[in-house]
């Protein structure tokens, strides 16, 4: 069911036409093909590139939509309610242009913006590692200087399509300050960049998830990598800053594209639940499956609301990271609620493969844990709150 | 070189299709869209425009209440230069020789070298419109291309029928109609989305076309809807239990209905 949004402008209402035209003829009957094969779908972010999709936050001057964040937030719900997978994807190649957006200089912002927002290039975030999730401050990989350049090596994990991508914002550690040693890198990948199987750049094999599995997520590794060091983002030590600043929008999209897998979850309960016929009328006739229902629905507007506020926030230019942090710890919970409750009403059909309700649930779990655990997301609250409160 | 492609605004054929009191089909409070079927004309002139030796326009024409205008709007996002939307409430109820003649008024009034349509309307579904626009408009007739090729001022198309494949070719000035497999129509792109705004569109009456209200709409129509009665539903069909005589059943099944 088409969800009745509030947008500010009346491009935003066009926006949205051609969002939800290509999330229904490209996007959703692809999904449950592609997701049982693990079939990286490359061609779909072309096609949402060339319609201008992979850069609607960014600054028209840069080459991006120059839209709000609740504008892109909104239409990242609507992909991911056709398809997750592609959401999550979109969200992580906002977030890796976002650093250069934000902390490139006037000549690095010239020099790969309008490339990397142009629509045919694909950006990946590297932060994580196999020891250092939570714990950013545990990167290990390095980045020494030698001359013009540095020389990386390490091992980076969690990366969202990397070995589909064209470029990477990388985190490594140039100085042995725990949180004050870290640096962020730009990465463009094969012609004129890192060529992967060069030897200097390679990829794990695929991980085998519970969800989200046409979304490629594998270990990247660095083994004297030469990167220009003029490819260096902010200053040595800025890295922190820069991961930490990414991640509060971030985690925004997060929000929206689990609001949109709750989303669609409800959607298809509330669809069987009035086809499907038990006692002589449909179920959703029957008082106790309307209060799930209600539920489910309560939860989603709840989620939209609060990522939609927290946007709002951001596009004023007022602080929003305790916001976006309630905003994606609200919305996965929701998600997992809610489409745990789906496969509920879907009876015995929901637990089987035939119907994409448990695909949804497997779906669901991981934006619990991803940018940012949901107990950091809790932390990020608390400290924000006792900041204020002089603690 | 000056390419005008025609378009209708239809309601959404994914829905359900609603009457008007007066047995027109409800254009008014139905969601309406761009006719499917003439995104492909759309797409061809645009093809053609980019494949242009010289400068080429193209400028999209449609006929129809104001809420048609959200059709040329839709084409100005995929690339088109400018729209031309008649509107006039004499236009109500008009059969197709009376949209010819609304048609072949515009298309006169802002000149072609190619006068480009899909291939049929997805609510009417008559497919003769651009043979009467060729025919009033006293120019060559290309229909049915399922694949068009453009040199100078000669156009060549595909025609594929049921019996043969034509290739027919014509001179500029020329109707061309195309068919849903002669392209893959684009999407909308964001940028194309912000630059519509900003393109002209032209409204016009019949009185700027010095077309005669008596000769469009329901009155000057050829033929006339007596009344429309809703397709009943589905009913439940037959099931056969194969008790060992499936076979027999299905085939005496089709037997009395003369499929065999």
């Amino acid at each position: 069911m088409a969800v009745d949004r509030l947008l500010p402008t009346t491009e935003a209402y066009d926006l949205l036409d051609l969002v939800r035209e290509i999330a229904a003829e490209q996007l959703a009957p692809r999904a449950a093909v592609d997701e049982a094969s693990a079939t990286f779908p490359r061609d779909v972010f072309r096609l949402l590139g060339e319609a201008g999709l992979l850069s609607l936050p960014f600054d028209e001057e840069d080459g991006g939509g120059g839209q709000p964040y609740e504008v892109y937030l909104q239409m990242l719900e609507e992909i991911a309610t056709a398809w997750v997978s592609v959401g999550v994807d979109v969200s992580v190649h906002s977030l890796a242009s976002l650093a250069m957006s934000v902390h490139g200089t006037d000549e690095q912002r010239m020099r790969w913006l309008p490339s990397m927002l142009g629509g045919d290039q694909l950006g990946a975030y590297a932060l994580s590692e196999p020891q250092a999730g939570s714990d950013v401050a545990a990167i290990a990989t390095r980045a020494v200087r030698d001359g013009d350049e540095y020389v990386v090596t390490g091992t980076k994990a969690w990366v969202s399509h990397g070995p589909h991508a064209d470029f990477m914002l990388l985190f490594a550690r140039t100085g042995d300050d725990p949180r004050g040693g870290l640096s962020a890198f730009h990465i463009p990948i094969g012609a004129g960049g890192l060529e992967p199987g060069a030897g200097s750049l390679s990829f794990g094999a695929p991980e085998r998830k519970m969800g989200m599995t046409a979304s490629t997520t594998s270990l990247v590794m660095f083994d004297d990598a030469r990167i220009p060091a003029d490819h260096r983002l902010g200053d040595e030590g800025d890295g922190m800053r820069i991961a930490l600043s990414a991640l509060d929008s971030g985690r925004l999209g997060i929000a929206a594209c689990a609001t949109g897998l709750a989303q669609a979850a409800l959607d298809q309960a509330v669809g069987y639940a009035s086809q499907r016929r038990q006692f002589g009328r449909p179920i959703a006739e029957f008082e106790g499956l309307q209060f799930m229902l209600a539920d489910m629905a309560a939860a989603v507007e709840t989620a939209r609301s609060q990522y939609v506020y927290a946007g709002r926030l951001r596009d004023a230019g007022r602080p929003f990271s305790r916001q976006a942090s309630i905003a994606k710890l609200t919305a996965s919970d929701a998600a997992m609620r809610v489409t745990t409750d789906a496969v509920q009403v879907l009876g015995g059909y929901g637990y089987t493969r035939d119907f994409p309700a448990e695909r949804y649930m497997r779906e669901a779990k991981v934006t619990q844990i991803f940018e940012g655990t949901n107990q950091i997301q809790r932390l990020v609250i608390a400290r924000d709150l006792l900041r204020q409160s002089g603690l | 070189m000056k390419i005008v492609v025609c378009v209708k605004f239809a309601p959404d054929s994914t829905a359900p299709r609603k009457f008007s009191s007066d047995d027109t089909v409800d254009r008014v409070s139905v969601d309406g869209i761009l006719s499917e079927l003439d995104e492909n004309a759309v797409e061809e002139a645009l093809k053609i425009r980019e494949s242009a030796a010289s400068d080429a326009e193209v400028v999209v024409l449609t006929m129809g209440p104001e809420q048609a205008r959200t059709a040329i709007t839709k084409t100005l996002q995929m690339g088109a230069d400018a729209g031309v939307h008649v509107v006039d409430d004499a236009i109500h109820g008009s059969d197709s020789i009376a949209s010819s003649r609304v048609l072949a008024a515009a298309l006169e009034r802002t000149g072609f070298d190619l006068a480009v349509c899909g291939m049929a309307s997805t609510d009417g579904g008559m497919s003769v419109v651009p043979a009467m626009l060729a025919e009033r408009l006293g120019v060559p007739q290309l229909t049915m291309a399922s694949e068009v090729k453009v040199d100078g001022t000669a156009v060549t198309i595909r025609r594929d029928g049921e019996v043969a494949t034509e290739t027919v070719e014509a001179t500029m000035p020329l109707v061309l109609s195309v068919t849903d497999a002669a392209n893959e129509p684009r999407y909308p792109s964001f940028k194309g989305i912000m630059a519509a705004k900003k393109k002209p569109v032209e409204e016009l009456t019949l009185g700027d076309l010095g077309v005669d209200a008596g000769e469009v709409g329901s009155a000057a129509a050829w033929t006339t809807v007596e009344s429309i009665e809703e397709r009943p539903a589905r009913t439940a069909g037959t099931i056969v239990t194969d008790d060992g005589t499936g076979a027999d059943q299905l085939v005496a099944f089709l037997a009395e209905r003369k499929f065999v």
